[in-house]
């Protein structure tokens, strides 16, 4: 028995680390996030846009980096560094030193006039130094915590003992300069580290100009560029002189697939991040012209070709195979680009500006870090994992996750971060965890009936509210607003002195409601809410006016104006705050059981990580044996993909835990979270069974493409990689390969399946590798359209490349043609012609065997177990998950996850990761016993409603439904988000949504003083 | 009455796109006229046609929906 703790640490505070925090704490854990920058947040708040979806990068990050610093299970440790780990996995003792900040956060109210008002500027690393900051600042506008620091390095007081300016204007004397740095030391169970990646420093390469002519840029100050909040204001211009630029050129791969600086791996998400910056830029800048030099397009995620095609079609961006090999600065700044293609060609052309895609790389740092965690490196410098355990490092209890180990975009980072949390559950102790009793809970003092008693506090925030707008004079107003019984302002609202106020006024006064203007309900409302339900209100008796954020940051030159809005705010917030209700969280029971469709790679491992975390599993396969998919791999680059699922395997079927029904198809599964129900039955004695649990896993894989496409099924030498895997095993082939041709992409990336398999080109590259091992005189063609080698799977394409392989290009629009030898004999051999639009000559090759490398195909029946869930599926009949980018396991439905190929086609690493998220995911629900529904829900007046189901269809988390005896509709309130769409769409006004009704809307805007009125209503 | 004319424009703000939308660009310090008053809600899809009517009626001088 290993082992456990109740505590983390989590360390690197970027997407990965916010996720991997998150998880524990919502399993119960306590999580300490350490951060070596003043924020957490990472890479994502430096992007402007994420792909496939365009999304804003903060506005989808800003969420969860708000969840966790309002998390009681979590402690964020910023500008600290991890010194040690010392003792056993489950019992680690780590120190961290943490450093000065110089600002008292409990004060800090992030006004930010000690920036402007500092002496000092520095380079500011967030704008990738194409903008200046003071020496006490804060990182960036949202950065969380949000209060400021000073730089000790460049504080003119702390390095030269003179200014204290910022001391002096700092209306919330949060200033101090005695503060010093902290060793703290910490029990730990386990560690997930996540510290990320630096991107490639192309001054290493002086032929492409970086630094030398201004207009040659990175892709990420790029980003910066085009962010509305960066630099430029979202403006791009040249910098020579600052006019648009009218052509842009992007260079992929710098500092990628680079042997020469020992890069010999695929950075994985500069295509795409090329690809998505050329069509925000033309979507800025009308008219522009951008070209994409590239060796091979990676768009190999999901949904990623059609971005990539929609470039190309919608957007006109221009992609061009070919190495660029010289940049040179014109007289006008613009820039001419000397670039060759593969047959020799050398071209010239000239842009205005041009974007070096650069790769990613180690963090600086990584050997050091290494060596105090004592952790192995891989021999590109990141940290070492295998194959069959990616998030492991070579230290037990200490795991990985993000792109530290391999170069990963977003939502596979957000997947390894909690598949990390899953191997990390192994030293940890989680309990089931129970709400807090009610009779623990404040006596709330009941309102229903009794007249509306409004008590209205503004704040002055400071002068960064009271600077620009008259509090006094709002705070005066508010008191003849009807049914205000007491009205004042305060220095600070959220202060404890504030906040202590708020609480005895209501006591004094016998106050019912409450409504603070300030900042903004969106940081400060959770923590309102708290204190009146400390003073025995139902915390939903709260109102905010939001005066600052929305009132007097943004009028800050029309103070009487501001002052005027001010009144009107608050009026309608009173207005609103005299509907108010008390409203109740009802507990939802939550039952600790699960079920997982699927008993392939993905569905085994969730499986097992359930188990092993002590849930009863209910894990049904509709085959007869386990292993899908993966059933059929034989080779993985030296590794046996049979021993490992051999193993799964037998730790399924010894797992006491674990319920396994094979040749059984699920029929039926009723319920929401925490309260699902499950009939299945044995495909042969029709035997059924019906069970309940509290979670779904969905892992019921995909099918390999069946194409009728290059004369396949017309003789046994056109086979595909699966079959032609089988026969590299066996050693057995239907004719001796001297030559082979294997063709890429058949039944991929084209009209109707326009997404790529992913796995493919691997695949041809790893069974290549194993024929040519195996018989080294065997001529290897790959027919094929880009590379997509990603990764560190990169290594293994150059080696076969060294071995000899021929490396053919098609296009699409000329596909490759297949024509037997003899017609009359099968097996007399292809003959296969190629054009190469590169070359542009036609090549035709003799082959013995032609082996296709057929597509990923969704499982036909994905529809029936769509409909079951009410979970939606892609354009291509793929699962879609809740959102592509940050709930890469979730759906939209809470309680029910997906892994494995039914999100998408993926390797076996990324299977087995997504399958540990996914488990992860699950035990964060698991792990309660009962979870609380909001308070804000919709609520039907069965009188009115007549049940005709129009709010079913409206609904899209199937919260709301038709009880068919009663004919009125019946909310769930676990499953209703109270977006209120139901209740805009109820035709006789049966519906309505607490906390949002009509009334309480309706008095919101009937509150205000508006000009003229119409006595209709 | 000398009283310039300031319209007022009812906001009806989604409270997980536009309504954080409107707090960044108080962040951002972007200044905007001070017709704007919002109104949080929990999503766009709440807002009743009525909604719309309601406030002209009442006098708003325009109607805003952000989602």
């Amino acid at each position: 028995m290993s082992l456990k703790s109740r505590s983390a640490m989590v360390v690197g505070a970027g997407i990965a680390g916010i996720q991997a925090a998150l998880d524990l704490a919502d399993m119960g854990v306590k999580v300490h996030l350490i951060e070596e920058s003043a924020t957490i947040g990472g890479r994502m708040p430096q992007l402007d846009k994420t792909f496939p979806t365009n999304d804003c990068s903060m506005c989808i990050l800003a969420p969860k980096m708000s969840e966790s610093v309002r998390h009681p299970n979590i402690t964020i440790h910023i500008k600290s560094k991890v010194e040690s780990v010392e003792g056993l996995p489950g019992d680690f003792k780590v120190k961290i030193i943490e450093e000065a900040k110089y600002v008292d956060p409990e004060k800090c109210v992030s006004c930010g006039i000690c920036e402007d008002k500092c002496p000092v500027k520095v380079d500011d690393e967030f704008d990738m130094n194409l903008r200046k900051r003071g020496a006490i600042s804060r990182y960036f506008l949202q950065s969380i915590p949000a209060e400021y620091t000073i730089d000790k390095e460049k504080c003119l007081y702390l390095t030269k003992g003179v200014c204290k300016i910022c001391e002096k204007v700092c209306p919330a004397g949060a200033i101090r300069y005695e503060d010093v740095d902290k060793t703290i030391e910490l029990s730990v169970g386990a560690v997930i580290l996540s510290t990320g990646i630096d991107t490639f420093n192309p001054i290493h390469f002086g032929n492409l100009g970086y630094k030398r002519f201004s207009n040659v840029v990175t892709s990420l100050e790029f980003e910066r560029m085009l962010s509305a909040s960066g630099p430029m204001g979202g403006h791009v211009v040249k910098f020579n002189d600052h006019k648009e630029p009218k052509t842009l050129a992007f260079i992929q791969c710098v500092g990628s697939r680079d042997e020469s600086i020992d890069h010999n791996y695929c950075s994985s998400a500069c295509c795409m991040f090329a690809i998505k910056e050329a069509i925000i830029a033309t979507e800025h800048i009308k008219g522009l012209k951008s070209s994409i030099f590239y060796m091979d397009i990676r768009a190999f995620g999901k949904d990623f070709d059609k971005y990539y095609e929609n470039a190309k079609n919608k957007y006109g961006v221009q992609f061009i195979k070919s190495k660029v090999s010289d940049i040179s600065e014109n007289e006008d700044g613009s820039l001419t680009l000397k670039y060759v293609y593969e047959n020799g060609d050398i071209q010239y052309k000239e842009f205005d500006m041009v974007v070096l895609a650069v790769g990613l790389q180690p963090r600086k740092g990584m050997p050091e870090l290494a060596e105090k965690l004592d952790i192995k490196l891989n021999e590109y410098g990141f940290c070492r994992s295998d194959a069959y355990t990616p998030l492991t490092t070579s230290r037990e209890g200490i795991y990985v996750c993000g792109a530290m180990n391999a170069p990963k975009d977003i939502p596979e980072s957000v997947v390894s971060a909690s598949g990390a949390v899953a191997e990390a559950t192994k030293y940890l102790r989680l309990e089931r965890q129970k709400l807090t009793d009610p009779k623990d809970a404040p006596k709330e003092i009941p309102v229903a009936g009794v007249r509306p008693r409004i008590g209205t506090f503004v704040c002055h925030c400071g002068i960064n509210i009271a600077g620009v707008v008259d509090v006094k004079a709002v705070a005066e107003n508010a008191k003849d607003l009807p049914n205000v019984e007491h009205s004042e302002d305060l220095m600070y609202a959220c202060s404890p002195d504030g906040l202590d106020i708020i609480k005895k006024r209501i006591k004094e006064q016998n106050l019912n409601r409450v409504v603070v203007a300030a900042c903004t309900p969106r940081t400060h409302e959770p923590l309102f809410r708290e204190t009146i339900n400390e003073a025995g209100l139902n915390p939903y008796l709260f109102e905010m006016a939001n005066i600052r954020d929305q009132c007097s940051w943004a009028h800050q030159n029309e103070p009487e104006l501001a002052t005027e809005k001010s009144k009107d705010l608050m009026a309608m917030a009173v207005g609103k705050a005299k509907e108010l209700k008390a409203l109740d969280r009802l507990p939802i029971d939550i039952n600790p059981k699960a079920l997982i469709v699927g008993a392939g790679l993905a569905g085994m491992v969730a499986a097992d990580t359930l188990a092993t975390a002590g849930h009863e599993v209910y894990l049904v396969e509709r085959e007869n044996k386990l292993g899908g998919n993966m059933r059929n791999i034989f080779f993985n680059f030296g590794k046996d993909p049979q021993k490992h699922l051999a193993d799964y395997i037998e730790r399924v079927e010894n797992n006491k835990h674990i319920h396994l029904y094979k040749n059984t198809e699920v029929k039926k599964i009723d319920g929401y979270v925490g309260n699902f129900e499950t009939l299945i039955v044995e495909k042969e004695s029709k035997k059924e069974t019906t069970f309940d649990h509290g979670v779904t896993i969905i892992a019921t894989g995909a099918d390999e493409h069946e194409t009728q496409e290059y004369k396949y099924g017309e003789t046994s030498t056109i086979v595909t990689q699966v079959e032609f895997e089988r026969m590299l095993k066996n050693k057995k082939f239907p004719k001796k390969p001297k030559t082979v041709v294997m063709i890429q992409c058949v039944g991929s990336r084209e009209e109707g399946k326009m997404y790529c398999s992913r796995i493919c080109c691997t695949k041809a590259v790893k069974n290549a590798s194993v024929l040519k091992d195996m018989m080294p005189n065997t001529n290897v063609y790959i027919v094929y359209r880009d590379m997509r080698t990603y990764g560190f799977r990169e290594k293994y394409y150059t080696e076969l490349r060294d071995k000899g392989t021929m490396f053919v290009h098609y296009s699409p629009e000329k596909k490759p043609e297949v024509t037997l030898v003899d017609e009359m004999n099968p097996d007399s051999g292809v003959n296969v012609t190629v054009f190469d639009p590169i070359m542009d000559k036609e090549v035709q090759i003799t082959a013995d065997m032609l082996v296709l490398s057929v597509a990923v195909d969704p499982k036909k029946d994905n529809i029936d177990t769509a409909r079951m869930l009410k979970i939606p599926l892609n354009a291509d009949g793929v699962f879609l998950e809740a959102h592509a980018k940050l709930r890469p396991v979730d759906f939209a439905t809470d309680g029910v996850f997906l892994c494995g190929l039914a999100h998408g086609p993926k390797d076996m690493d990324e299977s087995l990761m997504q399958a540990k998220a996914a488990a992860s995911r699950a035990l964060t629900f698991l792990n309660k016993k009962q979870i609380l529904a909001e308070g804000t829900i919709t609520e039907v007046n069965d009188t009115r409603c007549t049940g005709c189901g129009y709010c079913e269809i409206t609904c899209a988390y199937n919260a709301i439904a038709v009880d068919p005896e009663k004919e009125i509709a019946i909310v769930n309130d676990a499953l209703c988000k109270g977006c209120g769409a139901c209740v805009a769409s109820c035709r006789c006004g049966a519906l309505d949504l607490r906390g949002f009704t009509n009334e309480q809307l309706y008095s919101t805007f009937d509150s205000l003083a508006l000009t003229e009125e119409l006595e209709i209503f | 009455m000398t009283k310039k004319f300031e319209p007022k424009i009812v906001s009806f703000l989604c409270k997980w796109c536009s309504y954080t939308g409107a707090d960044l660009a108080g962040i951002n310090r972007s200044q905007y006229p001070t017709a704007v008053l919002p109104i949080k809600v929990m999503c766009s899809s709440r807002i009743d046609p009525v909604f719309l009517i309601k406030s002209y009626l009442r006098g708003a001088d325009g109607v805003l929906v952000g989602g």
